[in-house]
């Protein structure tokens, strides 16, 4: 989807006109029609190999008469067309005016059919033990365009199987077809070349250099655009069926980037996370390390209880008390990037009725210049959208330390944020009386006078901001674990009780409207406004803000500031 | 009266007392073409090049001023010239012998068509196998440029070109052009996917590049030499020049001829200049100019039409030894390296033999081409083993169906034609092999187990 | 790497012969392998290292072309030809041959580390079929009649003083 909209050229397909992208790859271009060319190798984010030969189609262009110039006319009116003597691959053929295709004749259905079985003659069969099986374009494509039978009698070519080609990614060199689209990701995308082919012919073989593992943190992406069980998830193999699997759209936490990623889970419990296309943020990929960040929900440190002086209690016990000691006066606020922006916008809410100061943590990360910024959280620009932060966090809380120990502040209310682990001492966490929101026990939770139950990002459902002050949303994919409830929820009725109103019913639908009149910048935005690729909001209030994100995949932060500048 | 040799290219050839250093060379007016040429304009070379009608001695037979006249010269970027010396086709050895033979002739070709073209700089990709000829060419090359005929400022023209050996390392592939280009960058010779890589304008390097075959570039030569108007005056229209036919296989002269385009027959060249077949023996099939060029079996007619406009029928040996001929009768003059196969082949293995050269020589890019010459091999080399079946007759026949005009490059083609022409046209052969090999596996008996072998 | 100053030398002649440092890749590996009789994998980064390459791309190359191989061989290498012309002229009796005359099976290498015995696709001398190169040196006509004398010629010229072929 490379080529902008707005010269559009009529080409016609199969006797139907279409008006698409000129000089888009005709792959691309039929899709945005809901047509399907079968592909394996052509991968719209990858250079361009041609080599599975999948895509046969004829092409042609009006003729023109050699003294005239003009176009030749058929005697019914038609424009003549001169066909190409032998099919073409869609993947090499550009949209231009007047471009005719047929994807429908014997000659093309004979293309498709010998393309078929030329990659399954020395392909194992093995569907019932392989990963791929339910998302294999093999199985799909021997489906739609195969014979349905084989003439192959021959032994089958032997091959490495079950090779690590490095600590995430295994090889199974006898399903591999040779596309190469791995090979490309590496070198253009992650770039890190380790992969390629060795030996010739029906024999080559796909591999890393001896001694040399595919490692990079983008691997995994090798397994998501492979489109057979040549490189499968050595997380995922054998795992589940894929097919009993259901995605939901989620936004990966790992840093600012907000990479759009699908959560696929059954019966309440999480396999995998892939990639979700969105062209303005990640393109199809994702990080292998955020990939890893499901295994934090199920864990023995859940926190999956209310508590009051580290007695479980009733939700309404504790709620009762936390609002008891905000109410008190001495106020302080920990407030956490990993939020929503919904969650954010009512701490916003509960700092406007129990006032006090508001700290936020600085977490740095090691950005890649891909799909990892510089910023370990996904939505700090949401603290600044709702306020809670006015510019960006220390790496120290000196001046909330020393609130605490001059006892201006007693009260401490901490979302997600570990203190402890920031060098805040046992005894200074003793002098203050601690309400914590987390998903994990850890020195806080014990500390804790409050104890309230935090969900993961992949149990509720919400939105953050990137660094490109995108909106994105996510939603929950398993439910919380027994006795929890969404953050937003625990929030909400927290705030009810301080302000002394009854509760109603939290969620993102229902805060948005608030949220749409409170912060400009949103004015007239809905949730559902927010669509699967997020919307990007007017930031130039925090132009002056200097955010220590770099270059990343989609993101120029200096292109940004020219702009900004022009 | 037998049909005479017309020697342009092999002049020197085999001529007693010729020898390889440039001073022979140039007691037979060795580099006096170049040193004309460089007082010219090279668009008027080109253009001689373009009157000459000379088509790529190759194997396509493209017609090289044409080819030319694709380069892109808008773009800025260098030019740069290949000469194919990667004689790798089977049946093909005319290339070697000018090399080995006559090696300044090439190089002043070459450096002609470089200034003509106006290129940067020439290699010469030869064949890792031709381990003489790589050193044979560097010698040349060495003398060449301590007289100036290449360098810097040759001749004082003002125009500079280096001419580097490259060696290529046992691939068939490398022939391909966009292979080639690959494997010159150092890469696996994967040819290229064309549109958009057309050499012309995104070739080495991805800059214009020209590739031509070692005997063209001599005829660029000889075209300069005398001017494209009178070069086509010899042979026949749509075919100028002469041809190198190089004939291997069961004749009692296996050699090489050069016979001016279209004035004798393949009857002249079997019969009269390769002296026909062995004693007793008569002749069963002919591939006309390197394996992969459809096989012609005697007792073919061909309905034709003659050079006065007339209808006429021409058997096998009736076919005069030019490009146009050929195709009329459904083939290829290809490269000229003509294979004749007398009546004690088996053409059912004379296939598996080409059948396993494909499956090997494969670079295994594209589908269609990698899964099918190794099926093929499969499937031939069965037959030929006692395990026939009678549908593998056509099973292998719609192999090469599926291969053939759906691949990145030529090779599809080259692996399926000989299957494509060999089995409709010897399917009594077929029939009658499996047949047997049938009847005795019916009688539990082993089917003579001769495998390709041939001999 | 082990690699004598005559070679060094020539490799870093042959270089800058090219606008591209990656396209003396095939020359430097010929280069390696007639010094050292096989390409090895230190060979293979080496190169890699010289051309600044990923050391898959010059293994990627390696297994590619039929020439280079990656582990030592025979003491003379005879490739026998059995593409079609010199198949329909004897070349697979002419292998039978050579293979009990030097008591070595197809594709493989002699006990006594002698001859390493291969078949080859055409090497263009059709004409002079059958043909056989020994090394770097091509012999012609050898027809099934005359290839005990080519194996006898052969097996005098073989001391075991000589190293593994290098070609």
């Amino acid at each position: 989807m490379s080529a902008p909209a707005t010269n559009l050229v009529t080409i016609n397909v199969d006797g139907r006109d279409y008006q698409v992208p000129a000089g888009m790859n005709l792959i691309d271009a039929l899709e945005l029609f809901g047509l399907e060319i079968p592909h394996y190798c052509y991968h719209p984010k990858l250079t361009v190999a041609g080599n599975c030969r999948m895509c046969l189609v004829e092409t042609g262009m009006p003729m023109r008469d050699r003294t005239t110039n003009q176009f030749i006319i058929e005697p019914d009116g038609r424009m003549k067309i001169g066909w190409g003597p032998k099919p073409a691959v869609a993947c090499t053929t550009n949209c231009t005016a007047g471009l005719h295709v047929r994807t429908n004749t014997p000659v093309v259905k004979d293309c498709r059919e010998g393309v078929m079985e030329f990659l399954l003659v020395n392909h194992p069969l093995d569907c019932p033990i392989c990963d791929q099986a339910g998302e294999c374009k093999l199985q799909e494509f021997a489906t739609d365009y195969g014979r349905g039978y084989s003439r192959f009698i021959e032994e089958k070519n032997v091959k490495p199987k079950r090779t690590r080609l490095g600590p995430r990614v295994t090889l199974d060199d006898e399903r591999c077809i040779l596309c190469s689209r791995c090979v490309r990701f590496c070198a253009e995308i992650a770039k890190d070349p380790v992969l390629g082919f060795i030996e010739r012919g029906s024999y080559s073989t796909l591999t890393c250099y001896p001694g040399r593992e595919l490692d990079n943190n983008y691997s995994l992406n090798t397994v998501d655009i492979c489109p057979v069980g040549a490189l499968t998830s050595t997380d995922f193999r054998f795992k589940m069926r894929v097919w009993f699997l259901k995605p939901v759209p989620s936004i990966c936490t790992e840093s600012s980037v907000g990479a759009n990623t699908e959560v696929w889970s059954r019966e309440g419990k999480i396999y995998r996370i892939t990639p979700r296309e969105n062209n303005a943020v990640n393109d199809c990929w994702m990080s292998d390390s955020g990939r890893e960040l499901y295994k934090q929900v199920e864990s023995p440190l859940r926190i999956d209880y209310f508590a009051v002086n580290n007695g479980k209690c009733a939700p309404d016990q504790a709620l009762a008390r936390a609002a008891e000691l905000l109410k008190g006066g001495g106020v302080g606020y920990v407030g956490s990037a990993q939020s929503s922006l919904e969650e954010q916008f009512l701490l916003g809410q509960l700092v406007k009725a129990a006032p006090g100061p508001v700290a936020f943590v600085k977490h740095a990360g090691k950005g890649d210049g891909l799909l990892i910024s510089n910023d370990a959280t996904p939505n700090l620009r949401g603290a600044f959208l709702t306020g809670l932060v006015r510019e960006l966090p220390k790496a120290n809380l000196d001046e909330l330390r020393q609130k605490v120990e001059s006892g201006a502040i007693q009260t401490l209310f901490v979302v997600h944020e570990d203190l402890a682990a920031l060098g805040f001492s046992d005894a200074l966490l003793r002098r203050v009386k601690i309400i914590y929101l987390g998903t994990h026990t850890n020195l806080m939770s014990e500390h804790a006078q409050v104890v309230l139950p935090g969900l993961t990002v992949f149990e509720k459902s919400g939105s953050f901001v990137n660094q490109q002050w995108r909106v994105q949303r996510f939603f929950q994919a398993v439910p919380g674990p027994a006795g929890t409830a969404p953050d937003i929820q625990v929030l909400g009725q927290l705030l009810a009780r301080v302000q002394g109103e009854s509760a109603g019913g939290f969620s993102p639908e229902a805060i948005w409207p608030q949220i749409s009149t409170v912060i400009a910048p949103l004015a007239g935005w809905t949730w559902e406004s927010l669509g699967l690729q997020g919307r990007v909001l007017d930031a130039s209030s925090w132009a002056h803000v200097p955010f220590p994100e770099g270059k990343s995949l989609r993101f120029d932060p200096a292109a940004v500031t020219a702009v900004k500048a022009g | 009266m037998p049909v005479q040799e017309r020697r342009i290219i092999y002049r020197h050839i085999d001529e007693p007392g010729y020898t390889i250093d440039l001073a022979c060379y140039q007691r037979h007016g060795g580099y006096e073409v170049l040193r004309k040429a460089l007082q010219r304009k090279p668009e008027e070379l080109v253009q001689e090049v373009k009157d000459s009608a000379l088509r790529g001695r190759g194997g396509a037979g493209f017609p090289t001023g044409m080819k030319w006249g694709f380069l892109d010269r808008k773009s800025g970027k260098p030019v740069y010239l290949i000469c194919n010396a990667d004689e790798s086709e089977p049946g093909t050895y005319k290339d070697r012998q000018i090399i080995y033979k006559d090696p300044h002739q090439l190089i002043e070709g070459v450096v002609i068509s470089s200034f003509a073209i106006q290129a940067k700089q020439a290699f010469i990709y030869i064949r890792g196998e031709m381990f003489e000829g790589f050193h044979i060419l560097e010698k040349a090359i060495e003398e060449a440029r301590a007289a100036n005929f290449l360098g810097d400022n040759i001749l004082g023209s003002g125009y500079s070109v280096d001419v580097v050996v490259h060696r290529g390392a046992g691939c068939y592939i490398c022939g391909e052009e966009t292979g080639m280009i690959e494997s010159l960058e150092g890469k696996r010779a994967y040819p290229r996917i064309k549109p958009p890589y057309f050499p012309a304008v995104l070739g080495l390097y991805n800059c214009p590049t020209i590739v031509n075959n070692v005997e063209t570039l001599c005829q660029v030569k000889h075209v300069i030499d005398m001017g494209g108007k009178e070069f086509v005056k010899i042979g026949v229209p749509g075919d100028s020049g002469t041809h190198i036919w190089g004939i291997s296989g069961h004749v009692a002269k296996p050699g090489y001829y050069e016979i001016e385009s279209g004035k004798a027959t393949v009857r002249d060249l079997v019969y009269d200049l390769a002296g026909g077949p062995a004693a007793g023996r008569t002749i069963k099939a002919i591939i006309p100019g390197g394996v992969s060029m459809k096989i012609l079996r005697m007792g073919e007619k061909f309905k034709v039409k003659l050079p006065d406009g007339s209808a006429g029928e021409w058997g096998v040996l009736d076919i005069p030894l030019d490009s146009g001929s050929f195709m009329q009768c459904g083939t290829s003059l290809g490269t000229g390296g003509m294979i004749v196969m007398d009546d004690t082949t088996d053409m059912v293995e004379a296939l598996a033999n080409l059948n396993a050269f494909y499956a090997h020589e494969t670079c295994g890019q594209c589908t269609p081409c990698r899964e099918g010459s190794l099926w093929l091999k499969k499937v031939t080399h069965r037959v030929c083993n006692g395990g026939g079946r009678l549908e593998d007759i056509d099973l292998v026949k719609n192999i090469a169906d599926q291969i053939a005009g759906r691949t990145i490059c030529a090779h599809g083609e080259a692996a399926a034609w000989p299957c494509q022409s060999n089995v409709p046209k010897f399917r009594d052969e077929w029939e009658e092999k499996i047949r047997a090999q049938m009847q005795a596996r019916e009688h539990g008996e082993l089917a003579a187990r001769k495998g390709l072998r041939l001999v | 790497m082990n690699l004598s100053e005559k070679t060094t030398q020539y490799i870093d002649r042959l270089i800058p012969r090219y606008p591209v440092k990656r396209s003396a890749m095939l020359m430097i590996l010929h280069a390696i392998q007639e010094e050292q009789g096989y390409l090895s994998k230190e060979a293979i980064e080496w190169t890699a290292q010289k051309l600044e390459v990923q050391p898959i791309a010059v293994y990627e190359v390696v297994t590619f072309y039929p020439m280079f191989r990656q582990a030592p061989i025979g003491r003379r290498h005879v490739k026998v030809c059995r593409t079609l012309s010199c198949a329909l002229r004897g070349a697979y009796k002419v292998c039978d041959t050579l293979q009990h005359e030097l008591g070595c099976g197809l594709g493989e290498t002699s006990a006594d580390g002698n001859y390493t015995i291969e078949f080859v696709e055409c090497v263009a001398a059709c004409g002079s079929a059958p043909v056989v190169m020994v090394d770097d040196k091509l012999h012609e006509n050898i027809t099934p009649e005359k290839t005990p004398d080519f194996a006898a010629k052969l097996k005098r010229e073989t001391t075991p003083s000589m190293p593994p072929s290098r070609h």
